[in-house]
């Protein structure tokens, strides 16, 4: 029956021709393969992302007065809307830390370099924008925390010398975080980055079949040398079915943090009130938040904070453009671009412990 | 007498002399006040420094010391600066104390230029008082205004440090009240400061800053200072306490307490040493105030042990539900619906207790079993949710081990496909 439904589509939209090169791609296989599943994984948590996203859009309600009880109701009286909000919650959180981990396996294995860059620059591009998913998602409940948090945030992004002020009003949608700012977050979370990020994972993903898999430079080296040794897999169906087992680890770590750790809803949000103390943004911009902390309020005659903003835009900026400071003849480019990563690695776990540990 | 006054005048002299040398070269440059130069070169009462006056609030707006002494501060000779004929009046009489400060604070004319929302009252009421009327039969013993306001350096009352700040009021009227040797005369208590520090108003107020807490003068009136009448008590508490006055009011203690003369609400509750009311109250231990009128086994007493084992009950099923949503919400369930209407029963329980002062057992059974309804579902709510995790972990178990069967299963199929 499905053989036969297959039949008569492929006699009219010729899916075989569509499905051949996947039936020819093959993935190196070698110790380090299993962090090619980094960026599958990211990919199923987008995935998961958008299907509990529609599924909360039943019942969510954009607006300061309703969004806090459109959540509430949600998670009460909803039938399985606590895990659906738990999940859409928790996965959010698990794909920016695949897709960190993603982005550093790709640095330490080298597969940003030559012809990859592009693949690089859109996968720096995507972690960008998905970390606008979370800021722009953790609004949307309208809790004291998220309240506080878009303020803080918006607040940093108005540092931006120029354009810093027209941009914060452009996110807020006036001088301060109202409901407006809600109706505004909520348009970016569920249309305008959806909309980005799906063209961009296609063009991701399209580089990526394009070009295979990478092999790290050692590898290819000890192959080079002893070409019995290479090994390969077919894409389809082992890496593939390899891929599916990675996603249901996923799975399955996503439905106990869901069940076991339900993501809570927090106390509506009340502009009237003082920020709580020691108000902290959420894990992925803690070392951004922290290394504006600690940078002193005036360098000279510039403001710390435009300095600390123009520093991590800067640093952020070149680290976009990694791919293209390494010179494929020079190792000392590559030895710099090695230990620069490092210390960027260092940096961000290091600066996250201690904004978590820091009053 | 003659001797020490000789010494005074010797003193002012000296002091006079002194600080026309001193000062002669800046007098063209500023006003002249000699009272002050001499008097701040003084010890003991005669002192006033220029620090100290700076800060009376009667400096403050313009006054000088010849505003209320009279005298002539233009000048360094004390003859001519402590001059009858210049109408020196000298250390004031404490008889005239009142009328000399009412001279200017009763005259709203006079007054309206400095604060036009200041009463003008105050030696009216100072009259009717209990100091007023006895310092009008000449004894003089009784507090005039310098000794509850101070003198030379007097502060408005808003400020933390005036002795008639609420704050201070307490420790202001002690300084005489708690004086054994000053009150005997009088044949009235001492401890009056020593009960009102053990209340509830006292901690209210000196504990938790609340300034609207009563303190002496709340109740007993500052310039008209009385105790109030065994049967105005009422009156007098209801100014805060109105629902619990306005029931009292209705129910058949007020006659009772009337006909036999009791000050109401400090019969149960005492006066000065009002401590926070609890249900213990309506016990028979030593903090139980209805077995000291009434017989063990009679309608009231029966009544009391109701009404104290129904509010005993409520409290503690408040108490059980509180902890029944704690227990849910540390698993991380929601049950925030049920928290907020936890609010409303502990509002049950404190509507409960006010209307004990109806005294009727029908009306308080009504609060309470409103109370025990929500606190029941509330209760529920905590144990439906910790029923409701159970559930999702058992889900997840099978969640798991579902996963676990596919993941063994592809595995073992990539192994025969690779095979």
């Amino acid at each position: 029956m499905i053989a036969a439904l297959i039949r008569w589509l492929d006699e009219r939209l010729h899916l075989d021709e569509l499905i051949a090169p996947f039936k020819h791609k093959t993935v190196p296989r070698h110790k380090l393969s299993y962090w090619y599943f980094f960026g599958g994984i990211t990919l199923f948590l987008f995935m998961i992302q958008v299907l509990t996203g529609i599924l909360l859009l039943l019942y969510y309600r954009p607006g300061a007065n309703e969004a806090s009880e459109s959540v509430q109701y949600i998670m009460t009286r909803v039938q399985f809307g606590w895990l659906i909000r738990s999940i859409h919650s928790w996965s959010a959180n698990l794909m920016i830390f695949t897709a960190f981990v993603h982005m550093f396996s790709v640095v330490f294995l080298k597969a940003y370099r030559k012809p990859r860059e592009l693949t690089w620059v859109t996968g720096v591009i995507l972690l960008a924008l998905v970390m606008g998913f979370g800021f722009s998602g953790y609004l949307l409940p309208w809790n004291t925390l998220a309240f506080f948090a878009t303020k803080v945030g918006t607040e940093i992004a108005g540092q931006v010398p120029l354009i810093g002020r027209p941009l914060m009003i452009f996110l807020r949608g006036g001088e301060e975080v109202t409901g407006a700012t809600l109706t505004r977050f909520f348009g970016f979370h569920v249309a305008v980055l959806p909309g980005i990020v799906v063209v961009l994972i296609a063009i991701h993903l399209f580089f990526v079949q394009r070009q295979g898999m990478s092999v790290p430079p050692k590898v290819e080296a000890e192959w080079i040398a002893n070409p019995s040794a290479r090994r390969e897999m077919k894409f389809f169906p082992n890496f593939a079915l390899r891929e599916l087992m990675a996603w249901y680890v996923a799975m399955g770590v996503l439905a106990a943090l869901a069940a076991l750790f339900p993501w809570n809803l927090g106390v509506k949000a009340d502009p009237f009130i003082s920020a709580p103390a020691g108000i902290k943004p959420e894990w992925y911009f803690l070392f951004m938040f922290q290394t504006l902390k600690l940078i002193p309020s005036k360098i000279w005659i510039i403001d710390g904070e435009v300095l600390g903003v123009l520093g991590c835009s800067l640093a952020g900026l070149l680290w976009l453009l990694l791919p293209f400071f390494e010179n494929e003849k020079s190792s000392r480019a590559k030895a710099w671009v090695t230990g620069i990563s490092i210390f960027v690695l260092v940096y961000v776990i290091g600066m996250t412990v201690y904004g978590f540990l820091a009053q | 007498m003659a001797f020490l006054r000789n010494n005074s005048l010797l003193a002012a002299r000296s002091a006079a002399l002194a600080a026309s040398l001193l000062l002669a070269p800046s007098l063209s440059a500023q006003a002249v006040n000699s009272c002050l130069d001499c008097h701040s070169a003084l010890d003991g009462p005669l002192q006033v420094t220029p620090e100290k006056f700076s800060q009376d609030i009667h400096t403050q707006k313009g006054l000088t010391c010849v505003s209320c002494h009279g005298g002539d501060a233009s000048s360094y000779d004390p003859d001519q600066a402590m001059s009858r004929k210049a109408g020196w009046k000298g250390k004031i009489d404490r008889k005239q104390i009142p009328q000399l400060c009412g001279s200017c604070h009763s005259n709203p004319a006079f007054m309206r230029q400095y604060n036009p929302s200041l009463r003008t009252d105050q030696l009216d009421q100072y009259h009717t008082s209990m100091h007023g009327k006895r310092l009008t039969a000449g004894d003089t013993k009784v507090a005039v205004c310098v000794d509850c306001h101070s003198v030379h350096d007097l502060r408005p009352p808003s400020d933390p440090r005036s002795p008639v700040n609420p704050v201070n009021v307490a420790k202001t009227c002690s300084r005489c009240h708690s004086d054994a040797a000053l009150m005997k005369p009088y044949g009235i208590p001492t401890d009056q400061f020593a009960n009102y520090s053990t209340s509830v108003h006292h901690e209210a107020m000196a504990v938790r800053g609340d300034l609207s807490a009563p303190t002496c003068t709340t109740c007993h009136g500052n310039h008209g200072a009385l105790p109030p009448g065994v049967d105005k008590v009422q009156n007098v508490c209801s100014n805060c306490h109105v629902f619990q006055a306005q029931m009292y009011g209705k129910s058949s203690h007020f006659k009772a307490f009337q006909d036999k003369g009791l000050p109401g609400c400090v019969v149960c509750h005492s006066n000065h040493a009002i401590h926070m009311p609890s249900d213990a109250m309506l016990g028979t231990g030593p903090t139980g105030v209805c077995m000291k009128c009434h017989a063990p086994g009679d309608r009231c007493d029966k009544a009391r042990a109701s009404i104290l084992g129904n509010l005993t009950q409520l409290d503690a099923s408040i108490k059980d539900a509180d902890q029944s949503l704690r227990l849910a919400e540390s698993a991380g369930m929601e049950v925030s619906e049920a928290r907020l209407t936890q609010d409303q029963a502990q509002d049950s329980l404190t509507k409960a207790r006010v209307t004990i002062h109806t005294f009727q057992t029908a009306l308080v059974d009504a609060d309470i079993q409103a109370g025990m309804k929500i606190a029941a579902a509330n209760l529920k709510a905590g144990r439906d949710a910790m029923v409701e995790r159970n559930h999702r972990r058992i889900g997840l178990g099978l969640c798991l081990l579902a996963i676990a069967f596919m993941l063994v299963g592809l595995w073992l199929y990539i192994k025969k496909l690779e095979s």
